[in-house]
């Protein structure tokens, strides 16, 4: 009995055999939730690189006006399948991948609440990417009605056959809809469950409270989804009427099953990276967060508002006249508790000592892209000026600057800035910077310009054109291919680096959290002995130790 | 807040304040020459916003902007900055302005809509004042609305009055337009960029649709809701005219015998058939062939005017 003790004890240092040195952990059902949050990031990028090959054919398209390039009904599929890889295979999937590592190294915690369901969740993900992928080879090709999938559009099926793109997509969706409901129970349970001693919600790092303000909204927001495309699926399959004007059902319907959920997701993709931004400006510019309580709670603010702005997707749809002036109102409020983030952020690095490495160049571009998506959302939000511009490329042009030009710059600085925490290797900071360059230059050379070709009344989802747009789409063209290249040394970047990378030590960004506390790469189970966290989280400048017996694991450092 | 801090400010204020009026200025040519009484309106709110969106915009990047040129840590300089944790005034200040911003963006958003009043009365709610003095300048006697059918992938126009059909929608200019919209299979969205209107339209509902050309010309309808394979086709011609030679165009019209009106997705769609394109593509639901029509319109594009 007491040998069997001494035996899991002394297990419990070492960490079990092959980790965390050997790679084929991350290709087996692993409950270790950092090699599922590593598994995440990777499966999400190679299908961010799919989705940006898709991506980069529309605007070879694009860059003509006449629909020569691809037959019409492949651009359709391409920008069905661009949208909806994306969303649901990339920006969901690599934040996912931070949650998972990230959280419980935060709070302190040895693993998610439940390990399995972890894994589960994420294995998950290969399989309905899988899934949706081989809608490429069924006849009639992949669904081609938009990520919306709006019916009756959706509902044509011009082979006849039941297993048709539009069956996989929505087969997709819905096990998409499933993983991220099981995500989510766990990261919310984890947070509220596995903090360490001593770590109140007002000590927690505004990482956490992002990802659990998001990960709530996957809780109430996608049963509205699924039921809608359970609905979508009968209606496509056994031919009953939910959304079919002519046996009486509402296409209208459908707009707001999906949108109750589908505005939100937005929140849940920029959250957590709202989350990366309050991390990542107070290590580089060596000053607290600034207003820290303000810039936390507004996430739940955001949370609890996003719930009620679904129907500015609909200002143009068959929407009555004081349904589009009550969502102006509430979408017009969402904005504040955004605001007030962007200035908290703007008064962390102001009179700070900053230091320009690649995380910080990205946070930092992330943040001016966020910026001005902003001030276009709020102009999007009044409906007089949406009526013109909806459905046009001006919004194109808005939600890239929120994805590309704020999201996944964001991501990329997580990605940077974590890498050596997750690899035990320092990454090349010239190749970064280039990745950098590249990236901000791409960004805003392809999606500024979907902003006057929008104002000019070109519709969104054209494989043609009239030759009016024709300038302003081959600056964008030139811009997708500059983000397509921008992507080149990021790869070899991390490639290179994981391999052959200078060692990391634990904490060499001199950043406070107890995920620096501990060595890099974490072992197994993260913490030896859980921490007692006696400070906020953001103690730049003041000198306090941020857990109880820190004299000890920073002398180790 | 020292005086000299708020004077600095100030100063700011007054440098930004001209650049974001300016630019405001120019919002109004990035858009088509407005030929709406709408498009008036909406330009209008859209420089507002511009202006508004300017300011802001100049404000927080360049105080970024200062803090990445001059705040930066020296090369060796492992210190921290100074540990300010938050200001509540400040905090509060910055949660309220923006409150009290976009309720102004929305009051005058609201108005803008209210004088658009573009929905048809049905569906517009009358308050008992508030109702924008009348932006017609001639309302006609209350006559049927022009039908719009929509279907993939082609616009097809039904003037009640002359019993005229078309595939090229024709308005008399400085009258209230008004439209009923209906389409016989999926979604589509009535959107005349020159005159700043949307409206989807769905299937098994009318919805009644005004606005007021005040220009003459041609301008473009495009589908706006996304509808199938050759939605980006489905295109028409806008013509606005004299009221008296819409009057004379409808008489025209109205003798003309039927013929087939203009179809793009149609003619694009016989290339397929014919096989004489051979890209790979999947099989797609066939478009509408030509409608028959008193008058199939021009098919030539309208010079863009900006």
């Amino acid at each position: 009995m007491t040998d069997l003790t001494l035996e899991t004890a002394l297990n419990r240092d070492q960490p079990t055999p092959g980790e965390p040195e050997n790679w084929r952990r991350f290709f087996s059902f692993s409950t270790d939730h950092k090699v599922i949050g590593i598994q995440y990031i990777v499966v999400a990028f190679v299908f961010f690189l799919i989705g940006g090959f898709l991506a980069m054919v529309m605007r070879g398209e694009l860059i003509t006006p006449e629909a020569d390039l691809v037959d019409r009904t492949v651009y359709n599929a391409l920008f069905t399948m661009h949208g909806t890889i994306m969303l649901f295979m990339w920006t969901f999937p690599v934040l996912n991948g931070l949650a998972n590592y990230l959280v419980p190294l935060q709070i302190g915690a040895r693993d998610m609440a439940f390990p399995r369901l972890n894994a589960v969740a994420f294995w998950l993900v290969p399989i309905f990417g899988i899934i949706l992928m081989a809608s490429f080879l069924v006849p009639g090709g992949p669904s081609q009605s938009g990520w919306w999938a709006y019916p009756p559009v959706s509902l044509q099926n011009p082979t006849g056959n039941l297993i048709n793109g539009q069956f996989l997509w929505i087969l997709a969706v819905a096990l998409s809809g499933i993983s991220s409901i099981m995500g989510a129970v766990n990261m919310v349970t984890t947070i509220i469950r596995m903090r360490a001693p001593g770590m109140t919600f007002f000590k927690m790092p505004a990482f956490c409270w992002t990802v659990a303000a998001a990960q709530t909204i996957q809780l109430f927001g996608l049963p509205a989804l699924t039921a809608g495309a359970v609905m979508l699926l009968f209606d496509l399959t056994v031919g009953t009427s939910f959304f079919t004007p002519e046996t009486g059902g509402d296409p209208v319907l459908y707009q707001h099953f999906f949108w109750f959920y589908s505005h939100p997701a937005v929140y849940v993709i920029i959250l957590p990276v709202f989350g990366v931004f309050s991390e990542l400006f107070p290590v580089y510019a060596r000053k607290p967060l600034f207003g820290y309580k303000f810039v936390v709670v507004s996430s739940f603010v955001i949370t609890g508002l996003s719930a009620i702005v679904w129907v500015h997707h609909m200002y143009a749809s068959g929407t009555p006249s004081w349904m589009r002036m009550l969502f102006m109102a509430s979408t017009m409020l969402i904005s504040v508790p955004t605001g007030v983030k962007i200035f908290a952020w703007v008064a962390t690095i102001w009179g700070g000592k900053l230091k320009l490495s690649t995380p910080m160049l990205f946070a930092l571009g992330g943040l001016v892209n966020f910026l001005f998506a902003g001030i276009t959302g709020i102009m999007l939000a009044s409906v007089p000026f949406d009526v013109h511009v909806n459905n046009t490329y001006f919004v194109v042009g808005h939600f890239h600057y929120v994805i590309y030009g704020a999201a996944v710059m964001g991501i990329y600085a997580a990605i940077y800035h974590w890498f050596p925490k997750m690899t035990g290797r320092m990454y090349y900071e010239g190749l970064g910077k280039l990745h950098f360059v590249l990236t901000f230059i791409g960004v805003n050379l392809n999606f500024l310009p979907m902003h006057p070709l929008g104002l000019m009344g070109m519709p969104r989802r054209v494989a043609s054109y009239d030759p009016e747009f024709a300038f302003w789409n081959v600056l964008a063209s030139l811009g997708g291919f500059l983000l397509g290249v921008s992507v080149l040394p990021f790869l070899l970047n991390m490639i290179s680096s994981w391999i052959l990378g200078e060692k990391a030590p634990a904490n060499p960004w001199r950043a406070i959290g107890l995920e620096w506390l501990v060595a890099s790469p974490p072992p197994h189970e993260n913490f030896a002995e859980i921490p007692t966290v006696v400070a906020e989280p953001y103690g730049y400048g003041k000198n306090e130790p941020l857990i109880a017996s820190q004299m000890t694991s920073t002398e180790l450092v | 807040m020292s005086s000299r801090v708020i004077l600095r400010l100030l100063a700011l204020a007054g440098i930004m304040t001209p650049i974001s009026l300016w630019v405001g200025q120019q919002a109004y040519g990035w858009m088509p020459e407005p030929a709406s009484e709408e498009a008036l309106l909406v330009d209008n709110l859209f420089s507002f916003l511009t202006t508004l969106g300017t300011f802001i915009f100049l404000g927080v990047a360049g105080t970024l902007l200062y803090a990445v040129l001059f705040q930066r840590a020296a090369k060796y300089d492992e210190g921290d900055g100074p540990p300010l944790e938050g200001n509540l005034q400040l905090e509060i200040i910055w949660t309220a302005i923006p409150l009290v911003l976009v309720f102004w963006i929305a009051g005058y958003s609201y108005r803008i809509y209210d004088q658009m009043n573009i929905l048809g009365p049905m569906e517009h709610m009358h308050r008992g004042e508030a109702i924008a003095a009348p932006l017609v300048a001639q309302t006609p006697e209350s006559t049927d609305p022009i039908e719009v059918h929509a279907r993939q992938w082609v616009w097809e126009f039904y003037y009640p009055e002359a019993g005229v059909t078309s595939t090229e929608l024709h308005l008399p200019n400085h009258t209230r337009a008004k439209l009923a919209l209906t389409s016989e299979d999926v979604l589509h969205g009535f959107y005349v960029p020159a005159f700043r209107v949307k409206q989807d339209i769905i299937p098994g509902r009318r919805i009644d649709f005004e606005f007021t050309p005040i220009r003459e010309g041609t301008y473009r309808l495009r589908d706006s809701e996304y509808s199938g394979t050759y939605f980006a086709a489905m295109q028409a011609n806008v013509v606005v005219e004299s009221a008296a030679a819409y009057q004379q165009w409808l008489t025209d019209a109205a003798a003309r015998s039927p013929q087939p009106g203009l179809s793009p997705s149609y003619t694009e769609y016989q290339l397929k058939v014919e096989n004489r394109d051979h890209r790979p593509g999947w099989k797609t639901v066939e478009p509408a062939p030509y409608p028959l029509v008193n008058y199939p319109g021009s098919p030539e594009l309208p010079e863009p005017k900006l």
